[in-house]
């Protein structure tokens, strides 16, 4: 099940590691990516603490870890294909996955209907 | 038309420039440096004859717009015209062969002492047109300015044995603000932009804390506006110990009506490349005097230039609040020549005469273009107006493609998209030197655009046409990050 | 002087538009009590006033001696072309290319400037240009700082002491950790002493080369013992010496920096000058100041933009890589002029020449009684002489012979009152050389 947060960011829960990205609104308000500062592996954050950057031509974006934990992976293939998070920000656009968090972290935040409502508004 | 770079043109063996030829004293032996330390081949430059240099960037000198070929109103920039004269004066072997460190020999003021006259006469003039008490010459940009002025704060706050960590900036500022009090070492906050498009008072003062060390405001504003509540902001500032900086970038507008010393500006820089007429070289070099109140003058960067008694001019470097050196000598002394060479040229009247039909300029503009234009604060501007083409980007023709298609109209564009809190910003800055003849054409080139865009949307695709080349693809720019050839 | 073209109708004209009767009423937002009746400043002069007053003042600047006053900025022959192409208004009067189909000149000609640092330096990639050496030097510890997350950085003594003091002194608020070497004693950089200062929290090494003493290295072994505790390496060069010495980027250096002053600018009293900045594929997006990259436009056709800006203060604010706007563009085209008339073999023949006239120099100085050569190790076009009196003194005796006779590094060094820094180009002759160690004799 995916989560959002207020800041377009999405977290989907897969046992114990949480998978983070940007929403498809988004990118798509961001538009062309031209490349994604990743976390380092191992790297602890908390809630609220700015995780990742993603660049366009004219703008400079942080992403905000969604959830409190520590770093288990980066999506590598960015590195190459920033253009990925154009293609499929909710999917293989994916950025880092967490481990060591707290799951009613995630139950706080948005779910898909109230985000599509929050992004209407 | 195909344009090769440098290297595409070189031939192997050709050659541009002939050396003198050692004597046969200074050529014996074998080469000093071991083969160990040098690289295995001759650097790979190009080869080519003079010539193929000089038709080269000749052609691509003819690939730019600049102010002498065109009405140049990038909003932020004062892109006036740079008179010849400062540049012959520049030029002269008096002032251009001099080696910077000839002051430091022992006797070597003596050598310098014109030069060392230009730069304490031009301090002297900045502080009668800024209103402060002293001056250094020795930032190399605006930007570099800025640092100076933070640090001199820093070093005054900790001289009275309270060191400060705040900077206020309101969200119109250039980002160079924001980006030189990160290097100083402080922390920013930004303050809100009031309904009138000036700092708003309330948040201003709600963000005033014992730590804040200063408030950084341009005055006028990036939209283009007096700072109304400038009095007021002034007196919570000092009340409270926190000083005020002035970011001289659109100093254009106030010479000789008002000074920002007056006002109660401790610090501020002046962008000589800007205001004081001195050309921007496609980015530069400029220079970024700072000045300053008699409280922070025990800070200014060694060497400060004195004139002794005796009418000699002379380097100072015992001074040991100093916040140490930021240039390797005096500052970009070729650029402040032509500005001193500007000051006495304009002089007094002249100054504000430039000032006058600058503020003349912006305001014609703005009236004359309301009309098609939305002008989100349309009041009396000063030096600059910005519009916004939001009205046009309803239907589909972004600031960008009005940008675009003013290049076609034989215009260079005036800043867009910034400042940031107007959306789809065209800020427009026309200078004094344009005379009604150009601002007209220009008008009537922004009208006809602002019909098109009204009648034929689609139309601004392909724009420009006029130029070397169409619109480049930034985004395959900056993932493929091809930086060299 | 007025450029204002305004004529008398034509503003009135004008105000009227605005709706207002006077150009006083355009300042009506500037509170009653602040305004200015006029400038204590007197009025303009016509040009001939101002170019007679000007020249005046140059003809109190004495710019005749016979130099060998060195110390990092060197007095090169210019090119004519260089200046010519340079005085271009097409050129010197646009601004920093926003606009890139109305700035393809600008655009390219940095394009080629940056590649060409990057074929001195043996670098990856160039910025379009910093201030001077000095503030590159010190933008590099900010980027080295930004690089590694470390906070101390170790200075050899090398470095040019200008350069030392400018990095003291723009640091200081940033609790950068700054370890600074003494200046080693006639050779090349102290390996002990920069091997004892290595450890997990140096972010970066700063070396010079040839230093300020003249002496040529090569870092190869340092670069291996910086990278293997994590730190980079990074080295202030003279670019006319890479037309001959080993390339930094074949050292093993991070990030290159260095006064561009020699590649065609002026001395011009200490600016404007060029600071370049080139540095590994790895370090391209810590890099501060402008970068030009290359594109296609909508026809297919190459073109040239202003790229990575994200990295930049108009769009990162006080997240920027570093605070720099308007860089030395016109400086770096007179050094892309410059590196293009010399060429290849141009460049290599030059920094042969000043070294063959640097070693005749220093035979020459060392047959003088009680003048001894300091230099131990291989130098450039530079080198430290012992005078048998304080080396300040008879530089004084020498101006009054016509002579700049070098940099009394007593000035920096009071334990070397009697070292002098001498300095040689292509524009000293035999002759010259010969008169000056005639004239140093009588002088001692």
């Amino acid at each position: 099940m995916m989560r959002f947060t207020e800041e377009h960011e999405w977290v989907r829960i897969e046992g114990a590691t949480a998978r983070i990205g940007i929403t498809d609104h988004a990118q798509h308000a961001l538009g062309d990516i031209t490349y994604v500062e990743l976390p380092k592996v191992g790297r602890t954050v908390r809630r609220g603490e700015a995780l990742a950057v993603v660049e366009s031509v004219k703008a400079a974006s942080d992403v905000y870890a969604p959830l409190g934990g520590r770093v288990a992976a980066v999506n590598a293939r960015l590195a190459e294909s920033p253009e990925t998070v154009n293609a499929a920000a909710e999917g293989d656009g994916w950025l880092c996955t967490l481990e060591g968090f707290d799951p009613t972290e995630a139950e706080a935040l948005m779910s898909a209907e109230q985000y599509a409502a929050f992004c209407r508004a | 038309m195909k344009q090769p770079t440098i290297f595409e043109r070189s031939v192997a063996g050709r050659r541009g420039v002939t050396l003198p030829r050692l004597s046969p004293a200074e050529a014996r032996g074998p080469l000093p440096v071991p083969p160990a330390l040098c690289a295995d081949a001759p650097p790979d430059l190009p080869e080519v004859s003079e010539l193929d240099v000089v038709r080269h960037y000749t052609l691509l000198s003819q690939r730019n717009c600049c102010v002498d070929t065109h009405f140049y109103p990038l909003g932020s920039c004062t892109m006036k015209y740079n008179p010849r004269v400062c540049e012959k004066v520049a030029a002269l072997d008096g002032f251009a062969g001099i080696h910077p460190l000839l002051p430091q020999l022992r006797g070597g003021g003596a050598l310098t002492q014109g030069a060392l006259e230009v730069l304490w006469r031009t301090e002297r003039l900045l502080c009668d047109l800024t209103g402060m008490e002293a001056f250094t010459l020795q930032p190399m940009a605006g930007a570099h300015g800025e640092l100076t002025g933070l640090l001199l704060i820093a070093a005054y706050h900790r001289a009275q044995g309270r060191p400060r960590r705040r900077v206020l900036i309101p969200d119109s500022a250039h980002g160079t603000n924001p980006a030189s009090a990160a290097i100083a070492g402080f922390e920013v906050v930004p303050v809100a932009t009031g309904p009138d498009g000036t700092i708003d008072l309330a948040d201003f003062e709600a963000r005033l804390t014992p730590d804040t060390a200063a408030v950084m405001l341009t005055c006028p504003n990036t939209l283009g506006l007096f700072e109304r509540q400038i009095r007021e902001v002034a007196e919570r500032a000092h009340a409270n110990g926190t000083l005020l900086y002035y970011d001289g970038a659109n100093m254009n507008a106030l010479m000789g009506r008002v000074r920002p010393g007056d006002l109660g500006f401790d610090v501020l820089h002046l962008n000589a490349h800007k205001t004081l007429s001195t050309p921007h070289g496609g980015g530069g070099p400029g220079a970024g005097p700072v000045g300053v109140k008699a409280a922070l003058l025990p800070f200014l960067p060694v060497s400060t230039v004195e004139k002794r008694d005796d009418g000699t001019f002379a380097l100072n470097y015992d001074r040991p609040q100093s916040i140490g050196y930021i240039a390797p000598f005096y500052g970009n002394f070729g650029v402040l020549l032509r500005a001193y060479t500007y000051l006495l040229a304009l002089g007094g009247d002249g100054l504000r005469e430039a000032t006058d039909h600058a503020v003349l300029n912006a305001n014609y503009l703005r009236v004359r273009l309301r009309a098609c234009f939305d002008v989100p604060y349309d009041r009396l501007c000063l030096h600059e107006v910005v519009l916004s083409a939001e009205r046009q980007a309803r239907a589909g023709v972004r600031a960008v493609d009005i940008a675009k298609a003013l290049i076609d109209a034989g215009f260079h564009p005036p800043t867009v998209y910034f400042p940031l809190i107007v959306r789809e910003a065209l800020m427009i800055e026309p200078t004094e030197t344009e005379s009604k003849q150009t601002l007209d054409s220009f008008i009537a080139a922004l009208e006809a655009i602002a019909r098109r865009a009204e009648e034929e949307p689609g139309s601004f695709a392909e724009q420009p046409a006029s130029t070397p080349v169409s619109r480049p693809d930034e985004t395959k720019a900056a993932r493929d990050m091809r930086l060299k050839a | 002087m007025s450029y204002v073209p305004h004529t008398p109708q034509e503003r009135a004209e004008m105000l009227a538009a605005v709706g207002v009767s006077s150009l006083d009423e355009l300042f009506a937002d500037i509170p009653e009590a602040f305004r200015l009746r006029a400038l204590a400043i007197p009025d303009g002069l016509c040009e001939q006033e101002v170019y007679a007053r000007l020249h005046a003042l140059s003809r109190k600047n004495t710019h005749a001696l016979v130099s060998f006053l060195g110390g990092g900025f060197y007095d090169h022959a210019i090119p004519a072309a260089v200046d010519s192409l340079a005085a271009r208004g097409e050129f010197f009067t646009a601004y920093t290319p926003y606009q890139p189909e109305a700035s393809q000149g600008t655009l390219q000609a940095i394009f080629e400037y940056q590649s060409m640092i990057c074929r001195l330096t043996g670098l990856d990639a160039a910025n379009a240009s910093l201030y001077d050496g000095g503030t590159a030097l010190a933008e590099a510890v900010m980027t080295a700082i930004g690089a590694t997350g470390r906070n101390t950085v170790v200075l050899d003594g090398g470095v040019s002491p200008i350069y030392r003091v400018m990095i003291r002194s723009t640091t200081r608020n940033l609790g950068i950790n700054l370890t600074e070497l003494p200046a080693p004693a006639d050779g090349p950089a102290d390996r002990a002493a920069l091997a004892a200062a290595l450890n997990g929290d140096v972010a970066a090494v700063l070396v010079q080369n040839p230093n300020f003493f003249g002496t040529v290295d090569d870092f190869t072994d340092l670069a291996e013992r910086v990278h293997a505790v994590g730190a980079l390496l990074v080295a202030s060069v003279y670019p006319v010496s890479l037309g001959l010495l080993k390339r930094p980027g074949d050292m093993g250096v991070d990030i290159a920096t260095g006064e561009g002053q020699s590649l065609g600018l002026p001395l011009s009293f200490g600016g404007p000058y060029l600071g370049f900045f080139a540095v590994r594929q790895a370090l391209v997006r810590k890099m501060p100041g402008r970068v030009v990259g290359e594109t296609l436009d909508r026809q297919g056709r190459r073109a040239f933009v202003l790229t990575l800006q994200a990295r930049e203060q108009h769009i990162r604010r006080e997240r920027a890589t570093s605070n720099i706007c308007t860089n030395e563009a016109l400086c770096a085209l007179r050094a892309t002029l410059y590196l293009a008339l010399l060429g290849r073999h141009g460049l290599r023949e030059l920094a042969e020449t000043c070294v063959r006239k640097a070693e005749y120099a220093k035979r020459r100085l060392a047959q003088i009684e009680g003048v001894s050569v300091r230099s131990r190790a291989p130098t450039f076009n530079e080198f430290v002489v012992e005078l048998p009196a304080d080396a300040g003194e008879v530089v004084g005796r020498l101006i009054d012979c016509g002579f700049a006779a070098g940099f009394p590094l007593g000035r920096y060094y009071p334990e070397r009152a009697n070292c002098l820094l001498v300095a040689l180009t292509e524009k000293r002759t035999k002759a010259d050389i010969d008169r000056f160690a005639t004239a140093l004799e009588v002088a001692l």
